[in-house]
């Protein structure tokens, strides 16, 4: 139960977080561009659940609810992106930008999976022990250099889980018009192992994440999970061009809140909700009394 | 006498075997080939674990790297002709370059990319260019370029062991088989070495001119191996046209520190610069910018000579003409002293 709460109140801070920064955007709080997490927490919250403290997680545009469910701060992620020098990078790299501890992101789809695979395959050398968990989304699978990279991740048995989220549509673009074949078989043709699960429930996400993180740390050799999941916001800021009864039926049927809410008593589970609605208030409450950089930050 | 080639061998054999953070990435790099232009020779027999031979995959291969630099190994990647370099731009210049800064100052990524650059081989337009250009100027990159002179392979090593930042490392293929020159082989002129004024203070700036000659009308800048063609030039221009020149040789290319070539233009007043890429929107045009600005209307003349605006042809006639020459640079020399 202890475990199901805990579960429960990561999903719901990552929702709370990402529904406040599209609830203030128009406010003018937040600056730029977003991408927000909506309809994938489990994902995160799941595969990020089994790490250990030098283990390594390497995310993408989309990385609000990785950065959170590895353990970095509400203040810190509201104020990065609000541009504020307490922010994770102290507003120099914004949303898509950040570093904390063993935490890297950045904004170029496909990129990071070398860079990722580097980092695990340093870390086998210097016989840490760490493993490193990539995201990608289905449309980094139109980037080349990630199938480069997966052929030397096998060749030199990289210690890495691949992570792809198959939310289904990249931007506005959906799957079946951007990804010939299979997910599976682009991994499979470089002799890395997959699992793959349709399912928004953080418990079973979690059961094949341990399995797959195990394994890793036995055999120190790439593992993909392949995650079909559904995003239930725009691409960024009110650029959704779906229809709107598909979604209202995703956010019935495959909310990842709703379906682990469901094990919890509520009166815990109000509870619960409400601590984490005053820490999401107080976090974005110190983010806006924060100073920005000034220009010794250049 | 030893080589270029021979002095960025040994500092590599020598890295290797003194710091296990140093491994070597790259396409055939492994003995017995030991790399196209054989500058890791060896290095995969003594070393087999740190000598990773990859598949053709230039940019999944310098990002890993890079993910190797950040977490405290120092790689070093071998991009086997310097024409491929526009298969890493997206690492180079969204990556690697960005994450120091964009995170705060919290990471740094120590990586070394070599790659061979120039023409003169008859390899054609695409395996005989001279690209560093596309990437000059991109903040947080360091390029560097050894000549001739001085320790190809010290700097090598100090890009890899000293330099936290990023670096570019352009090698001509034609000073491969160069033997290092010294004053003792350079017989007729006078070599001063000085430690780059800002910036990066281990990638030397040389000054030639010739031993016992007049007052010099006229500075030549250049890198690489435009350094080696421009002191024939200038050996020449002394014994054959009586017109003395200074000659500044930079090793290291970006970021920039001019300072060598304003304390010379204050003795010469004019100003050439000499470079082996394509003319338009080069380090050249950098060069003459950063001097215009600094001198003004106090220089005499200023003008740049570098490859034509074309792809390097293959028949050997074609290419050279496309080329710069000594020859080139001589007339140049003359109409602007003259």
């Amino acid at each position: 139960m202890q475990n199901n709460l805990s579960l429960y109140r990561h999903l719901y801070r990552i929702r709370r977080f990402e529904e406040t920064v599209l609830d203030y955007f128009p406010k003018g709080v937040f600056k730029g561009t977003t991408h927000t997490y909506l309809g994938q927490e489990a994902n995160a919250v799941a595969v990020l659940h089994w790490i250990k403290s030098n283990d390594l997680v390497v995310s993408n545009h989309r990385c609000h609810g990785h950065f959170l469910a590895y353990g970095g701060s509400l203040r810190a992620l509201f104020a990065e992106l609000m541009g504020k020098v307490t922010g994770v990078c102290a507003g120099r790299g914004g949303s898509q930008h950040l570093h904390w501890q063993n935490f890297y992101s950045n904004g170029v789809q496909g990129g990071m999976i070398p860079i990722a695979t580097g980092m695990a395959l340093a870390e086998k050398r210097k016989q840490s022990g760490a493993v490193t968990i990539a995201f990608l989304g289905d449309g980094t699978l139109g980037e080349g250099v990630v199938y480069e990279t997966l052929n030397m991740a096998a060749l030199w048995k990289a210690p890495i889980l691949y992570v792809v989220e198959n939310n289904r549509i990249a931007q506005t673009t959906p799957i079946d018009m951007a990804l010939a074949g299979t997910i599976a078989g682009r991994f499979h043709a470089f002799g890395i192992p997959t699992i793959e699960l349709d399912s928004s429930d953080v418990l079973e996400i979690l059961l094949a994440a341990g399995e797959l993180i195990a394994q890793i740390y036995q055999e120190s050799a790439p593992q993909t999970l392949i995650l079909h999941t559904y995003r239930f916001g725009p691409h960024s800021k009110g650029d959704d061009t779906r229809d709107s009864q598909e979604l209202d039926h995703m956010r019935s049927e495959r909310d990842p809140l709703k379906i682990h809410a469901s094990r919890l008593p509520s009166d815990q589970r109000n509870t619960l909700e409400c601590e984490v609605e005053t820490e999401i208030e107080q976090a974005l409450q110190q983010a806006l009394q924060d100073p920005y950089p000034t220009l010794s930050y250049l | 006498m030893t080589t270029v080639l021979e002095s960025l061998n040994t500092a590599l054999h020598h890295l290797l075997d003194s710091d296990t953070r140093v491994l070597i990435l790259g396409e055939d790099v492994l003995d017995p080939y030991g790399g196209a232009f054989k500058v890791t020779r060896g290095l995969s027999s003594k070393f087999p674990d740190r000598v990773l031979t990859t598949p053709i995959s230039e940019a999944g291969m310098v990002g890993i790297a890079a993910g190797m630099a950040m977490r405290d190994l120092r790689p070093v990647v071998e991009i086997m002709f310097g024409d491929f370099v526009t298969l890493i731009a997206d690492q180079l210049v969204n990556h690697i370059t960005k994450f120091r800064w964009m995170y705060n100052d919290q990471v740094r990524v120590p990586l070394v990319i070599r790659t061979p650059m120039g023409g003169r081989r008859g390899y054609g337009p695409t395996h005989s260019q001279t690209l560093e250009k596309i990437f000059l100027g991109i903040p947080g990159l360091h390029i560097l370029a050894p000549c001739d002179l001085g320790d190809p392979g010290q700097l090598l090593a100090d890009a890899i062991l000293v330099d936290d930042e990023p670096v570019l490392f352009i090698e001509n293929k034609l000073l491969y088989l160069a033997p290092l020159q010294d004053t003792t082989t350079l017989t007729d002129f006078s070599l001063v070495s000085s430690p780059s004024p800002a910036v990066l203070d281990y990638a030397p700036v040389y000054t030639l001119i010739i031993r016992d000659a007049p007052p010099p009308a006229i500075t030549l800048v250049a890198y690489g191996y435009m350094a080696t063609l421009a002191r024939e030039a200038a050996w020449k221009l002394a014994f054959e046209h009586e017109i003395f020149s200074e000659l500044v040789i930079f090793t290291q290319l970006a970021p920039l520190a001019p300072e060598p070539i304003f304390a010379s233009l204050q003795r010469t007043g004019r100003l050439l610069v000499i470079e082996e890429g394509t003319l338009a929107m080069g380090w050249g045009a950098e060069v003459l910018a950063r001097t215009a600005e600094a001198f003004g209307s106090n220089m005499h003349a200023a003008r740049r000579i570098a490859t034509c605006q074309l792809p390097i042809p293959a028949s050997e006639p074609l290419e050279a003409a496309v080329l710069p020459e000594p020859d080139d640079i001589i007339q140049a020399v003359k109409i602007m002293v003259i």
